[in-house]
């Protein structure tokens, strides 16, 4: 019962709005069908939000995915010491409040003061004059976004990487050995398709929240002001778009809500190629 | 016997020189994962013209006076406040709720159990921004926006605790246990928070520490939510540091830090907990 109103209602009631044109402008809201979609189709701010959430969404997952198995392999599979500290200290940034995590990145990013390019100078890799304008510029202010969610991410996938590997038996690499497989061999052969569950897993919650992403772009950026969406509004994500649509200026809850379904479509739409393309390599 | 001993000695220096490269990326990639934290403490203890001229990694002198001026402007420990009152409620309705649902879930043969369960776990799949426009208004209508109870009731319904909870009963709990009960009489409801829900405790404890960190960090839902300054917690406040703080960057990095630390502390303790909560989602799924 809950979960219906507290669930159910939201969603119907924002698939309902989205077929209307409510905004503070028209307060009632008519009903117009598909208008929603078919100006979202050629809105050009929201297909810019899709291609930057996309672009920050790869440029974090993939090498995500890499640290996270390369990782859970070595603290698997060989005997280092300090496992468990390693371990925490990767999944820490994971836990800290992602808002805070942008505005701290914020002025470890900053031009002239930013640590990050006073590291740059200490290491000798840049001159003082050299100083990047990271968040001036559009690739540097998404790749940074990128950046800050590996960070946040890679030790939350090793963790659960690694709870599978822990799984499978060791007789089978012993077995492996025996045949002459190298420690590559053996990791494409058993470890991958043993942990697939689990790689599923680490796809599509890490596609939802890609595509989900606001937390971290909404707050990073120069200038005081929040939401702005970066230079060049490189870091609009489309959460980002809806919030501005639904909640600041005009209001336009209907063609927000429209954005909404958008957003689900496409995670819907890629979740259900992932699984196709998991489930047929497993026949190959 | 001598070629041997030389292959062996081989052996071992190759196996040397690939554990050392191997600490050596280990400790550089947490050095990588520690090093923004690091700097955020130093920097909230050193005057903004002290981080203006370069790094340090030595604590400076004006942490009393960051904090001054921190708090000059805004009031950093009421939107901690405020974030805990939200959290822990939250955390409770969720963990008692949570293990009742489940409960019932595994225990009792209700018509459409299976169906409503699969339904249950889907809402996990869907992203809470989806139904954000609607609840805005649902909660408009109940006049409950900009109150705490917008943010604190959807706890009541929380699908992943319902799903961890609804495994660990069908392990835990024994039938044989819930019919003695029942034939001396116990009504179902005591049953549960007499018998069931002490059996589930560590379950419940796991879930809640996942639970209050996911409310902790929420930023968009209380954004949305609330309107009074008074009423912001952490997250937006500490969002709002770039405007009121400007220039003064000993006070943001001041700011920054106090949301931050206490989950670094609180991490410390609590790790295998929550490392323990996010794979066994994982894992069952």
């Amino acid at each position: 019962m809950f979960f219906i109103v507290l669930q159910l209602y939201p969603l119907i009631y924002t698939l309902f709005l989205s077929f209307t044109n409510l905004s503070t402008a028209n307060p009632q809201g008519d009903f117009i069908g598909l208008g929603n979609y078919i100006r979202l189709s050629q809105d050009k701010f929201f297909l810019l939000s899709v291609k930057n959430t996309w672009r920050i969404w790869i440029v974090c997952f993939i090498p995500q995915l890499i640290f996270a198995l390369l990782l859970a392999t070595i603290l698997t599979r060989s005997k280092i010491k300090g496992k468990d500290v390693f371990r925490g200290v990767y999944f820490l940034p994971n836990l800290v409040t992602a808002a805070s995590v942008g505005i701290l990145f914020n002025v470890l990013l900053s031009w002239q003061s930013g640590a990050i390019n006073q590291i740059l100078v200490a290491l000798r890799i840049i001159t003082e004059d050299q100083k990047i304008h990271f968040l001036a510029s559009p690739f540097w202010t998404s790749t940074a976004v990128s950046v800050i969610l590996w960070w946040m991410w890679f030790g939350h996938s090793m963790i659960l990487f690694m709870a599978a590997m822990v799984s499978v038996p060791q007789t089978y690499y012993d077995a492996a050995a025996v045949d002459g497989a190298n420690a590559w061999q053996a990791f494409w052969k058993i470890t991958v398709p043993q942990i697939k569950p689990v790689m599923i897993y680490v796809l599509v919650t890490s596609l939802i929240g890609g595509m989900n992403n606001f937390d971290i772009p909404f707050v990073i950026g120069e200038g005081q002001n929040l939401g702005t969406g970066g230079p060049l509004k490189s870091v609009l994500t489309m959460v980002m778009y809806l919030y501005n649509m639904a909640f600041t200026g005009g209001r336009q809850r209907g063609y927000a809500a429209a954005i909404a379904f958008a957003i689900f479509f496409i995670v819907i739409v890629c979740s259900v190629i992932i699984f196709k393309l998991m489930s047929r390599e497993e026949e190959s | 016997m001598k070629k041997s001993n030389i292959r062996k000695t081989k052996f071992n220096a190759r196996a040397f020189a690939g554990n050392f490269f191997l600490y050596l990326f280990l400790i550089v990639l947490a050095i990588i994962c520690f090093t923004p934290f690091y700097i955020m403490i130093i920097n909230a203890t050193r005057s903004t013209q002290a981080i203006n001229a370069g790094i340090s990694l030595i604590p400076g002198k004006a942490l009393v006076e960051n904090y001054k001026s921190m708090m000059a402007s805004m009031n950093i420990w009421k939107g901690f406040l405020n974030s805990l009152i939200i959290a822990i409620s939250s955390t409770l309705l969720s963990a008692y709720f949570g293990a009742l649902t489940a409960y019932a879930f595994s225990k009792f043969r209700f018509k459409g159990n299976k169906a409503l369960f699969w339904f249950i776990l889907g809402t996990m799949m869907i992203p809470p921004q989806l139904g954000l426009i609607g609840y805005y208004i649902l909660t408009a209508r109940l006049h409950i926006i900009n109150t705490y109870w917008a943010l604190i009731l959807p706890a009541v319904a929380n699908a992943s605790t319902v799903f961890f909870l609804k495994m660990y009963i069908d392990t835990n709990v024994n039938e044989s246990l819930l019919e003695a009960a029942r034939v001396d009489g116990s009504s179902e409801i005591y049953t549960f928070n007499r018998i069931v829900f002490p059996i589930i405790l560590p379950g419940v404890a796991t879930m809640s520490i996942l639970n209050f960190i996911v409310s902790w960090n929420n930023y968009l839902t209380p954004l949305v939510l609330l309107f009074d300054k008074d009423k912001f917690t952490l997250p937006i406040l500490i969002a709002l540091v770039k405007g009121t703080y400007k220039q003064n960057l000993g006070a943001q990095y001041m700011a920054v830090a106090i949301s931050i630390v206490p989950i670094i502390i609180a991490f410390t303790f609590l790790s295998k907990y929550i490392i323990s909560g996010i794979t066994a989602g994982a894992l069952k799924e």
